[in-house]
């Protein structure tokens, strides 16, 4: 038996204590697989040339040395198109793509959430069953679509179709519903706050889990995007191709392929460390009630 | 409303349901112009591309000349014609039946399992298991880890020990190409759903566990089965859907790591096989019915899994 405490009271739960080792068990190997790969991409990135091909190899670093680092920036420097440049279209498609979404999603999603309207319900219904449609599924038509338009092979072919990407909007939704009251609401239109005063003053400051685990969400789909089948320019590539392109380099640069890799990963762990209480606080809604 | 004159003024029992729906409609302008921007881009980039590839799939269209209509070749070509099809359905169920429940279930029992830790060490852990899902493609660690020659963790491990005498090729031998990529995608698939489960289970009433230990509840499994898991069927849910969608659009982690298409076709997917057609070789109509038939799947693995889930505390 064990007491969970718990912040008003302590309960009592079976426990049993070799349950509780089994666990701990189970965690610690699960844990060490899924963090030895990253453990060692740091390590590799950190490692100076003559320690990356020692055999057997080793999971330590003697000599740490940031050279793979300024490497990256060399190696790219004889290509026509600098790494910095490829740093700077990811963060331009992640910065834009992110607020877009953030300012249609946020809108919809208020009123689908706290506004009772004709086909309020169907539209939510098409939301959560299009959290299935992968891109590959929509892939073709949009590029039919954007070459229509004669967005392809520019940013606005990432960065507009990422407005409506669905996922944010889906858990803005659920969190508006369960932690806007509705009281608030009808006396500020009683007082005569317009719908979207009512929306921007009392209703988005109420939901910053909200609105931060979107901006999240979104940020790091577009930070991770690939090579895209509507961008054919090397100027307008993203960090994560370039990546893929010099990991094909092979063993010669172990060391530069590590040392992107943490620069790509730094980024996106960080924002989730800064958000992480948010988030969980956001996905406590995240539920589908059917 | 304020220019009504009394004539034209009617309780909602005088209206018809139309009208009464008309009257919603004009009331809640706001609402629809609030919505009006994701919808319409929305409705462009999603809804209209999978009704429209439905279409597109019963034609033969290369971009260049107007779509003709071909009625069911495509897919009869593909079922009956195409080998390479048969191997990347077999494949793609493959990959989609293990890593799709794997994935869900290992998110769920890890969440499961931290719950009753103190909170800064499960803001810890939780940061372990999630991050090789966010962290870009940091799977390509794994070609090293498994690279072909001495100095792969994998090949320089086996060989200091004496248990094989050459480096193995392990993105290039067939034996190995789905396991290896099986377990990469489990590494990278802690993600959203896995959130998602640990709020919820911090979100369910402690008193329902104190209740149900008073009600006879003698382990953990029994709380699992019969408090637990009902509580959390909103995002069991939820995280099937994310499931579904990752595992049926596998591919992008076998491209990475043993090439596209990879050695014999071991792991080549639906994926990979769309790519093909759509940005190879132009057949649009032809890729449409691949992806429609991806589309079906994800469909019918959706309905089966509502099912599943329904059944979740049922003795």
């Amino acid at each position: 038996m064990k007491r969970l405490r718990t912040r008003n009271h302590k309960v009592v739960l079976n426990r049993s204590v070799g349950g509780d080792v089994g666990i701990t068990v189970v965690l610690a190997i699960f844990g060490v697989f899924m963090f030895l790969p990253m453990y060692y991409t740091i390590i590799q990135a950190l490692k100076p040339l003559n320690e990356l091909f020692y055999f057997p190899p080793r999971f330590y670093v003697v000599n740490p040395t940031l050279t793979n680092f300024s490497d990256l920036f060399n190696l790219m420097g004889d290509s026509w198109v600098p790494f910095s440049r490829y740093i700077f279209n990811t963060v331009l498609i992640s910065v834009g793509g992110t607020f877009g979404n953030l300012v249609l999603a946020s809108l919809c999603a208020y009123a689908l959430a706290k506004i009772d309207f004709p086909g309020a319900k169907g539209f939510f219904w098409l939301i959560q069953k299009s959290l299935m449609f992968t891109a590959t599924v929509t892939g073709i038509v949009n590029f039919i679509t954007l070459s229509m338009i004669g967005w392809i092979d520019t940013y606005l072919a990432i960065i507009v179709p990422a407005w409506c990407s669905t996922l944010g909007l889906y858990l803005m939704k659920q969190f508006m519903e369960s932690n806007i009251s509705t009281e608030v609401l009808e006396s500020a239109r009683l007082d005569g706050a317009s719908e979207l005063r009512t929306f921007w003053s009392i209703a988005m400051p109420m939901v910053k889990p909200g609105w931060l685990t979107l901006i999240v969400y979104s940020f790091q789909g577009l930070w991770n995007s690939g090579q895209s089948s509507f961008i054919y320019s090397e100027q307008l590539k993203t960090l994560n191709y370039a990546i893929s392109q010099i990991t094909a380099g092979g063993v010669a640069r172990a060391g530069a392929t590590a040392a992107s890799t943490v620069v790509m990963m730094i980024v996106p762990i960080l924002v989730f460390v800064i958000s992480q209480s948010n988030i969980i606080e956001t996905m406590g809604s995240s539920g589908m009630k059917d | 409303m304020s220019n009504n004159t009394e004539k034209q003024v009617k309780t909602r029992t005088e209206m018809t349901k139309a009208e009464w729906t008309w009257f919603l409609v004009r009331r809640n302008k706001t609402a629809y112009f609030m919505i009006a921007p994701f919808m319409i881009l929305f409705f462009i980039f999603t809804i209209i591309p999978v009704a429209l590839s439905l279409v597109l799939s019963l034609t033969s269209f290369n971009m260049l000349e107007f779509p003709k209509f071909v009625f069911m070749d495509n897919y009869i070509t593909l079922f009956l014609d195409d080998d390479l099809f048969v191997t990347a359905l077999k494949n793609t169920l493959i990959f989609a039946a293990v890593t799709g429940p794997a994935s869900y279930i290992i998110s769920f029992i890890v969440a499961w399992f931290i719950n009753e830790l103190n909170p800064k060490v499960r803001a810890i852990v939780t940061l372990v298991f999630y991050a090789p899902s966010i962290a870009g493609n940091v799977y390509l660690i794994w070609t090293y880890l498994f690279s072909s020659d001495q100095y792969g963790i994998a090949n320089g491990l086996l060989l200091d020990m004496g248990v094989i005498d050459s480096p193995i090729k392990f993105f290039q031998n067939t034996k190995y190409i789905m396991p290896l990529c099986i377990i990469v995608a489990l590494w990278t698939s802690l993600g959203t759903s896995f959130l998602s489960f640990i709020a919820g289970l911090q979100g369910i009433n402690v008193s329902l566990f104190e209740a149900g230990s008073i009600d006879g509840i003698k382990n953990r499994w029994q709380e699992l089965w019969y408090i637990t898991l009902p509580s959390m069927k909103p995002q069991l849910m939820f995280g099937a859907i994310l499931a579904i969608t990752g595992s049926f659009g596998f591919g992008g982690i076998v491209t990475a790591l043993a090439g596209n298409p990879p050695t014999e076709y071991v792991g080549y997917t639906l994926t990979h096989h769309l790519e093909e057609y759509q940005n190879n070789r132009w057949e649009v109509g032809y890729a449409s019915a691949i992806s429609f038939i991806l589309f079906l799947m994800m469909i019918g693995a959706n309905v089966l899994v509502t099912k599943l889930i329904s059944k979740v505390g049922q003795s």
